[in-house]
């Protein structure tokens, strides 16, 4: 078969709701995109323990530290699951690793923002793993098999996530003054950067979009970060807090809330690095990676040992 | 704001956004932890199924991961671990002349046999 032939025959199989296997024939620039995007994800999941991992030793009560703890590990397996699925598409873990550690692999920028009281905990687990969570409910019916897979456990695992955290908020809501004004703060910090968790508007877009066609994705940006406005629009009013937004308005036309305009300039800022904690990230992964080198080391070297002395016990 | 934005996702960040990309300073000199494929029993009854893949030192330190990963809500009860160069898998290249001549075998299947109604428990 001619290269055009496979292609007509590989977007056949995905226009038919087939999903495309680790040992399939696909397209050069479809595998690139999938790599990417899944190890991006994968990243993601790593990194964002950071900001939470940073609170387990100050959690108020051993109730709230034991959730913070389950939801961290939670997101250590996430970050497994992505990375064995971008594995199948011919990167290694090694270089996957490397290519975060070294500042040449992307996370999202979400998590170059700081956590700085509790509160943020709940903020965090309400609004960034709520966004997360639409993205992530979507791309369970992404076209490529292992991710799609990876997904299906990852959504079973998250919505606890954004549970804890909600709840966490309304416990403050109802607290003393300081802690409900703790709460508003922390929600007025992280409802501009969650939104812009979605990326671009689908205006400001000059590329086709291949990744529709291939349904790797299958919503835009734009109506993922609306689905995502209406949901919270809607939550908040149950913390009896609201969201740092004058224009956000029902809108009964579209049935769906306007909001206002999000700062792209700081978005972009962000995205080339020069967020609030953009290297305390990558220097926090670059230890951790460097001082684990013994362990791993004398793993493998242990493993050796055992294997050598079970051929001489049989020999 | 002078800069040309081009489609991208949560999730898919466009290469060479970054400014202050650092030049590799890590060497892949590490021998790696071979990669294991990841079977369990989620009750007692039913069959291992595949969970997952993970990377582990050795086979026992493959369980341990393995049971850290994907029993944190008590989804298996039994693990087994192979390392993943072990496993030989058929070629999808060939899935047709590998799979067809079972498709016009239609006899094989109960619906094929039209039998009176008046047979019954059959
Ligand atoms: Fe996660
Ligand atoms: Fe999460």
């Amino acid at each position: 078969m001619s290269i055009h032939d496979l292609e007509l025959a590989f977007q056949d199989k995905i226009d038919n709701e087939i999903k495309i296997e680790p040992k399939d024939w696909m397209p050069e620039a479809y595998r690139k995109t999938n790599l990417r995007q899944i190890s991006q994800h994968a990243h993601s999941e790593i990194v964002g323990m950071l900001p939470e991992g940073n609170w387990i030793s100050r959690a108020p009560s051993l109730k709230r530290k034991a959730i913070l703890i389950a939801k961290v590990q939670d997101e250590a397996g996430h970050g497994l699951y992505l990375y064995a699925a971008a594995e199948t598409l011919g990167m290694s873990r090694d270089q996957l690793v490397e290519d975060l550690n070294s500042g040449k692999a992307k996370y999202s920028s979400i998590f170059n923002y700081p956590t700085l009281t509790w509160a943020d905990m709940g903020a965090v687990g309400w609004l960034v793993d709520g966004a997360a969570i639409l993205n992530q409910v979507m791309l369970c019916r992404t076209s490529y098999g292992p991710y799609a897979r990876a997904m299906v456990r990852i959504c079973k695992e998250e919505s606890f996530h954004q549970r804890q955290g909600f709840e966490s908020l309304l416990v403050l809501s109802k607290g003393t003054k300081e802690q409900r004004e703790m709460c508003q703060d922390a929600i007025n910090r992280w409802w501009w950067p969650s939104l812009m968790m979605f990326g671009p508007k689908d205006s400001e877009s000059t590329n086709s979009d291949q990744s529709m066609k291939w349904k790797i994705k299958r919503k835009t940006n734009d109506e993922l970060r609306q689905n995502f406005v209406d949901m919270i629009a809607e939550q908040i009013k149950l913390l009896g807090m609201t969201l740092p937004d004058p224009n956000l308005k029902w809108n009964e036309n579209r049935k769906h809330y306007d909001f206002g305009e999000i700062n792209w300039e700081e978005f972009w800022n962000v995205v080339k690095g020069n967020g609030p904690c953009n290297k305390q990230r990558l220097a926090a992964r670059n230890k951790a990676h460097d001082e684990g080198a013994w362990v791993r080391a004398a793993a493998m070297a242990y493993a050796e040992k055992r294997k050598n002395k079970l051929k001489t016990k049989a020999a | 704001m002078n800069i040309l934005i081009k489609k991208f996702y949560y999730g898919d960040i466009p290469d060479g956004a970054s400014e202050n990309e650092k030049p590799n300073t890590h060497k892949l000199s590490e021998t790696s932890w071979p990669l294991w494929e990841v079977f369990m029993r989620s009750k007692q009854g039913l069959d291992h199924k595949h969970a997952g893949s993970l990377h582990a030192a050795d086979a026992q330190m493959a369980i341990e991961n393995a049971r850290d990963v994907y029993t944190r809500r008590q989804e298996g009860i039994s693990i087994w671990v192979v390392e993943s160069k072990y496993i030989h898998a058929s070629n999808p290249d060939d899935s047709e002349m590998f799979y067809e001549p079972s498709e016009d075998k239609v006899y094989r299947h109960p619906t094929f046999y039209d039998l009176p109604d008046e047979v019954k428990h059959m």
